[in-house]
């Protein structure tokens, strides 16, 4: 069985991508377990997002390999690892403008089951409504996305990824230009979320969400991984700290 | 349920259409009006399977000549080749245009905006050279064509074409409302928004961008293919008329490509206008009117009429369905 507890749920192996002369990821190799609450952090222009995008399918790597559930995705579409069970946030929200919130997320439920466990088109309403009321945005299910502040935008986004039945849900950033309070919000969501077995890697610069959220942290700085390990662990490296602060 | 109740007038008023159309056919002595009443309905056809592809999809093709030529030629083509009845025209020109949609998808379809429409130009002038160099089909000068006996009950082969075209309105106008309402529609609706979003969502966009092509291109062929024995002649250089491409993006983007109805509405209203102006000043003025109309909708209505009608409309408190 490929969910045995000791096989890694994702299986990131000497990936690199390079855009022209500059390589934005160099080698990395990292194994997710099934269920961790896994933070990425680095400094600007360190890499997180692109290896968001090659995990989800958005960008194609020059070497490595990407596998998940034991099965390797290194060159499948965006829909297929969707399908899958990897879903993402977006660091600039992405909705569907024309649509309202309600009908962003049957997006999610039309396309992303695949064909055997796809829910009833009948249910599917039913399924939106649920998800909207677990992210606080059941009032909001027929509004234009056009017409939400901020903090409901990156709410709509974790929802219609959640619309998609993941078991590795990315964050990308969902926390950033919100107030404290609204971090607490959606900080409390992905907690909610990850005690539900779905695994969360969580790219985010507000330290102090990242740390009280993680199980590990692994940090990048210039495509490569400089840290990986317990929080506080990873606080206290010296080479993070230089990243981050300069020296 | 509203939407079986939707479904039912629909295709109530379809019948009833068709049968005005009929009646029109057996009641009506003068040939003219069916004359100038197939190339509105043409457009129709044309308008709606444009919005398709450039509506839903938003990949604006400029491409709708080609499609329509190829049409016309694959006529051409059946008629000189094996004699092929009307219906064996049309059937193999949707075939025809289905796998022209395919190839031309699968080569196009990975670029987006502004690049996508530039290479549907060249496609129509690539084709429009092919077939002006092909003799058989006439060359450039064009090519004459014998219409065959016209079957009862109709009484002059343009009556008969007149209803063959009512009738592929009908089929183009219920599979763009069957998409606009089903998954695909909803598909195409997230990919226009975001692409990438929407493939992160599950959706297989180079698929359904190609699945709309194939169909888009399979109506604008057929449409095309009963023009060769309603003119009794072809020649590439009206058949590739880029005044399709333009007349038909003009029509779908004035009535609105959010919903079905939009490009009917603006090739009714164009195509009328068209006729009418042809008649009553020159043909050269539709050209005109068509670049003011499209000038003030681009303006003030970049939704078209189907947009106008949505914002005048009081809010309905209706969610997603």
């Amino acid at each position: 069985m490929i969910s045995a507890p000791d096989l890694p749920l994702l299986r990131i192996g000497a990936l690199t991508k390079r855009f022209g002369g500059f390589t934005a990821l160099d080698n990395v190799s990292v194994d997710i377990r099934p269920g961790e609450r896994f933070g990425l952090i680095g400094p600007n222009g360190s890499g997180k997002t692109t290896l968001i995008n090659c995990i989800s399918g958005a960008f194609r790597t020059e070497a490595g390999t990407v596998i998940f559930q034991g099965e390797d995705i290194t060159v499948l579409p965006p829909y297929m690892r969707t399908r899958r069970g990897i879903a993402r946030s977006f660091q600039i929200p992405r909705p569907f403008k024309s649509m309202t919130v309600a009908e962003n997320l049957m997006v999610a439920l039309d396309f992303a089951a695949s064909a055997d466990d796809r829910i009833p088109a009948a249910q599917r309403r039913d399924s939106a409504m649920s998800i909207l009321a677990q992210t606080g945005l059941a009032s909001k299910a027929g509004a234009r996305a056009t017409s939400l502040s901020q903090v409901e935008l990156r709410k709509m986004e974790l929802a219609r990824a959640l619309a998609t039945h993941p078991k590795l849900l990315i964050s990308d950033e969902a926390m950033a230009g919100l107030s404290s309070s609204e971090v607490d919000e959606v900080l409390d969501l992905l907690m909610g979320l990850a005690s539900r077995d779905i695994t969360i890697i969580m790219i985010e610069h507000i330290m102090q969400a990242v740390m009280r959220f993680s199980d590990r942290i692994m940090c990048l700085d210039a495509g490569r991984i400089i840290a990986i390990g317990a929080p506080s662990e990873v606080m206290a490296d010296k080479r993070v700290q230089e990243a981050y602060l300069g020296t | 349920m509203t939407k079986q109740r939707g479904s039912t007038a629909f295709w109530i008023g379809a019948v009833a259409f068709l049968l005005a159309v009929l009646l029109a056919t057996q009641l009506i002595g003068n040939e003219y009006p069916f004359f100038a009443g197939y190339v509105i309905l043409q457009f129709i056809v044309l308008s709606v399977a444009w919005s398709i592809l450039g509506g839903y999809a938003g990949y604006v093709n400029f491409g709708t000549s080609a499609f329509f030529g190829v049409g016309v030629y694959t006529a051409v083509f059946l008629v000189k080749a094996t004699g092929a009845p009307l219906a064996v025209q049309i059937g193999v020109a949707a075939i025809v245009g289905a796998l022209l949609g395919f190839a031309v998808g699968l080569l196009t379809l990975r670029m987006q905006g502004i690049f996508f429409s530039i290479a549907t130009i060249a496609l129509t002038i690539v084709i429009e050279t092919s077939v002006t160099n092909w003799r058989y089909l006439g060359g450039a000068a064009g090519i004459q064509l014998q219409r065959p006996q016209v079957l009862p009950p109709f009484h002059s082969y343009v009556q008969m074409l007149f209803f063959v075209q009512a009738l592929l309105v009908v089929l183009a106008v219920a599979i763009a409302r069957y998409i606009q309402g089903s998954w695909i529609g909803r598909g195409l609706q997230a990919l226009k928004d975001d692409e990438l979003a929407a493939e992160c969502t599950g959706v297989p966009t180079l698929r359904l961008k190609l699945l709309a092509c194939v169909i888009s291109g399979a109506l604008m062929c057929a449409a095309g293919a009963p023009a060769a024995m309603y003119l009794q002649y072809a020649d590439p250089g009206s058949a590739f008329n880029l005044n399709y491409s333009v007349s038909v993006l003009a029509m779908a983007l004035i009535g609105g490509t959010a919903h079905w109805a939009g490009p009917v509405i603006g090739a009714v209203l164009l195509g009328v206008t068209q006729q009418l102006l042809a008649v009553t000043i020159s043909s050269e003025v539709n050209v005109l009117v068509l670049g003011i109309m499209l000038v003030l909708f681009v303006v003030g209505a970049p939704e078209g009429l189907i947009g106008l009608i949505a914002r005048l409309r009081p809010k309905r408190a209706e969610i997603g369905a």
